[in-house]
């Protein structure tokens, strides 16, 4: 190997940082669209704690769950659009704080 | 032999068919039907019972096993001995001329029909319950006969005091069949065996007299003989019971049901034997019951409760009788009884036929010559009642009086007892003749009884007076007293008695030398008439004692005090669902924050505690 040795802590701090960035917008927008672009930054910031984990210790196991995140994230993208298709289409907004139909 | 089965068969039979036709039958037809087949029965009863005199064998008939359970297989039996043909007599003879008289007596009535069903379905089950050779049938003919007597009380239903008077005689029975059925169980339990002979042979050879069994198997028996019976302390129904038609009184509630308790005794006498202080106790229940009748008779106005009061008191006197060991004489008396007090009751059915169903005897009066018929019935009935030397009463009541004197100890305070009693069966039944048949006229009969009435009326004035010369088959099937040797001022005093009731009767109602009026109208004579025409206000002390507390025990648990916990708990998740449901508002960013909150206090608790 050799090149530039990035510390761990380095990466993790990065992951913890998108997480939290990707969480904040989960919790804060209320566009439908921005939260689920939060949602695929905060899968992100998990994958990049794996791939760095993984190379921290040379296992290819960090790797391999990088792919099933990659994969996990394209199908929910591919629900989450259809859904906000319907959204879209069924109460002309994107606000989901509109589209709330549950009375408790 | 083979005749046996029919004689139960042709009522029930009959009663089935009336049942059947839902009451569209002519009444001609339910007529003969209601009547034939108590007729027919009684013939069947008169070969059994000739066979039985000429040869004195006991007969007996198995028709099936009524189930069988491991050990336990009671039979459809019948076993006739003496008792039995006296009892099968009784109940088919009177039965058929009460029937006889119904036919004129409830003509008119719309359930005419039901009535017969009714009448012969008891026919059937009191045949059943004398006729039964284990114990087990007898309690089904007796629940049978309890069942009739509801029926036929409540018979005239639309009124609602009917309905009531029904249920109390049905409840208040229930109570002394309750235990007798634990005593059957008893008694199973211990000798394993229900049938009568052998298990009077088990009683007799596993039991001393005075063991503590027999007592409590006999006293649970004579808890139901006494409800039956309508004796102390469970003779209030009987009154009440005066509520159904007339004829029913005089079979069910005079000439046979009633006593189905003295022939429970008499039929387990061997056992009873064995139990000499539950026989005292008959005894003294027999006597505090027929003072306490008679008290009560003396006051009463309605024509039927009074004939009921004295019902009540000559059934204590078949129990004095069992109780002092003369059996045979309890059951003379009860067949004497069957006579002359089905005749009273008719010939006051008629009475109250005939003048529209008046029952106050302060509204007759005069009836003496308007009612010919009726009024020789009601005198013969009367004396018969009290013992009239000569009739069918005085020779039955007398054994009964003297074979008391003769027990040592107790025996001449149970004389003396019985002798007050029957002075004042003199005085009630001659007030009662006197008031309704003599002086002056208060209503008009409006019709005269016709032959069904009168000719069944007449064929009971000759068995109340001939009565008394039958010798009963009874020898050596039930024991009875000695009292051949009673010094003759004791006989004279028994006969005189009731004499001497007849004269009060007649200053006190008919010669006005004493004047009644006035002595009621002084306060405590006042106070004791109401005392005893309320029934010693034994009705109210129960109503106290029993009937309020239960109402008021029902009314605090038709709360459902037990509900209340589960209720609560109900409660409490509809109020928990109530505040819980605030938290499902819809709102997706809410959940996501709530989600990562919780999140992070989950992992901040575990953290700590790893650490």
């Amino acid at each position: 190997m050799g090149g530039l040795q990035i510390p761990l802590e380095h990466v993790l701090l990065l992951a913890a940082t998108l997480f939290s960035c990707g969480l904040m917008g989960l919790m804060l927008r209320r566009n439908i669209i921005f939260m689920l672009m939060s949602l695929e930054v905060m899968l992100n910031a998990a994958a990049l704690a794996f791939v760095a984990a993984g190379a921290r210790w040379q296992q290819a196991d960090g790797q391999i769950i990088f792919l099933l995140i990659l994969s996990v994230a394209a199908a929910e993208v591919a629900v989450g659009l259809g859904l906000v298709l319907q959204i879209q289409r069924r109460f002309k907004t994107l606000d989901m704080d509109q589209v709330n139909r549950l009375r408790g | 032999m083979t005749t046996l089965w029919l004689i139960p068969l042709f009522p029930l039979l009959s009663a089935t068919l009336l049942v059947l036709s839902a009451g569209r039958m002519p009444r001609q037809l339910a007529a003969l039907l209601g009547a034939g087949s108590v007729g027919l029965s009684a013939i069947c009863v008169a070969l059994v019972a000739r066979t039985y005199l000429a040869d004195g064998q006991v007969q007996e008939l198995t028709l099936w096993t009524w189930m069988a359970v491991d050990n336990f297989t009671p039979r459809i039996a019948f076993y006739i001995d003496g008792l039995t043909v006296v009892m099968m007599s009784v109940i088919t003879g009177v039965g058929f001329l009460i029937h006889l008289y119904s036919i004129e007596f409830l003509w008119d009535d719309e359930s005419f029909c039901r009535y017969f069903a009714y009448m012969n379905l008891f026919v059937a089950a009191m045949l059943l319950l004398v006729m039964a050779d284990n114990l087990l049938l007898l309690y089904l003919g007796w629940e049978g006969v309890g069942a009739c007597s509801y029926l036929l009380v409540g018979f005239w239903y639309r009124d609602p005091d009917n309905g009531a008077a029904a249920r109390k005689a049905f409840v208040v029975t229930r109570v002394g069949d309750t235990a007798m059925f634990l005593g059957l169980l008893l008694l199973y339990t211990e000798l394993g065996t229900l049938d009568i002979q052998p298990l009077m042979a088990a009683a007799n050879s596993q039991w001393q007299v005075g063991d503590t069994l027999p007592i409590l198997a006999t006293a649970l028996l004579l808890g139901g003989a006494v409800g039956k019976s309508a004796q102390l302390p469970l003779h209030t129904w009987l009154p009440d019971a005066m509520a159904g038609p007339t004829p029913v009184s005089a079979l069910i509630h005079a000439a046979t049901m009633v006593t189905a308790g003295v022939y429970l005794i008499a039929r387990n006498y061997e056992l009873f034997l064995l139990a000499p202080p539950t026989l005292a106790a008959v005894a003294w229940i027999g006597l505090a019951t027929l003072l306490l009748a008679g008290f009560t008779a003396l006051a009463q106005h309605d024509i039927k409760r009074i004939l009921a009061y004295s019902t009540i008191s000559q059934i204590g006197y078949m129990f004095l009788a069992l109780g002092v060991g003369a059996f045979a004489s309890g059951i003379f008396h009860l067949m004497t009884h069957a006579f002359f007090k089905a005749l009273l009751f008719l010939a006051a059915g008629a009475v109250i036929h005939c003048l529209h169903h008046e029952h106050n005897i302060f509204r007759m009066g005069g009836l003496r010559r308007r009612l010919p018929v009726v009024f020789w019935s009601f005198l013969i009935g009367s004396a018969a009642l009290a013992a009239l030397p000569f009739t069918s009463g005085f020779y039955s009541k007398d054994a009964i009086l003297l074979s008391a004197w003769t027990l040592p100890g107790i025996g001449p305070w149970l004389w003396a007892g019985g002798l007050l009693g029957a002075l004042l069966t003199g005085i009630y039944s001659f007030r009662l003749v006197f008031i309704v048949f003599f002086g002056e006229a208060h209503t008009e009969p409006d019709q005269q009884p016709g032959w069904r009435m009168s000719g069944a009326l007449i064929v009971l004035c000759v068995l109340s007076l001939v009565g008394g010369w039958f010798a009963l088959p009874l020898a050596g099937v039930l024991p009875d007293k000695d009292h051949a040797h009673v010094s003759h001022a004791v006989e004279f005093i028994s006969i005189g008695t009731p004499l001497l009731g007849l004269l009060i009767a007649y200053l006190l109602f008919l010669g006005r030398q004493v004047s009644i009026a006035s002595l009621a109208e002084s306060p405590w004579g006042k106070a004791l008439q109401d005392f005893w025409y309320s029934g010693w206000r034994i009705d109210k002390l129960y109503d106290a004692l029993l009937v309020q507390p239960f109402k008021c025990l029902a009314h605090w648990w038709r709360n459902e005090p037990v509900d209340l916990f589960y209720n609560a708990l109900v409660a409490l998740s509809r109020w928990a669902h109530g505040r819980l449901i605030t938290l499902q508002t819809g709102e997706l960013r809410w959940y996501a924050t709530s989600l990562v909150f919780g999140l992070v206090l989950l992992l901040a608790i575990m953290l700590r505690n790893a650490s």
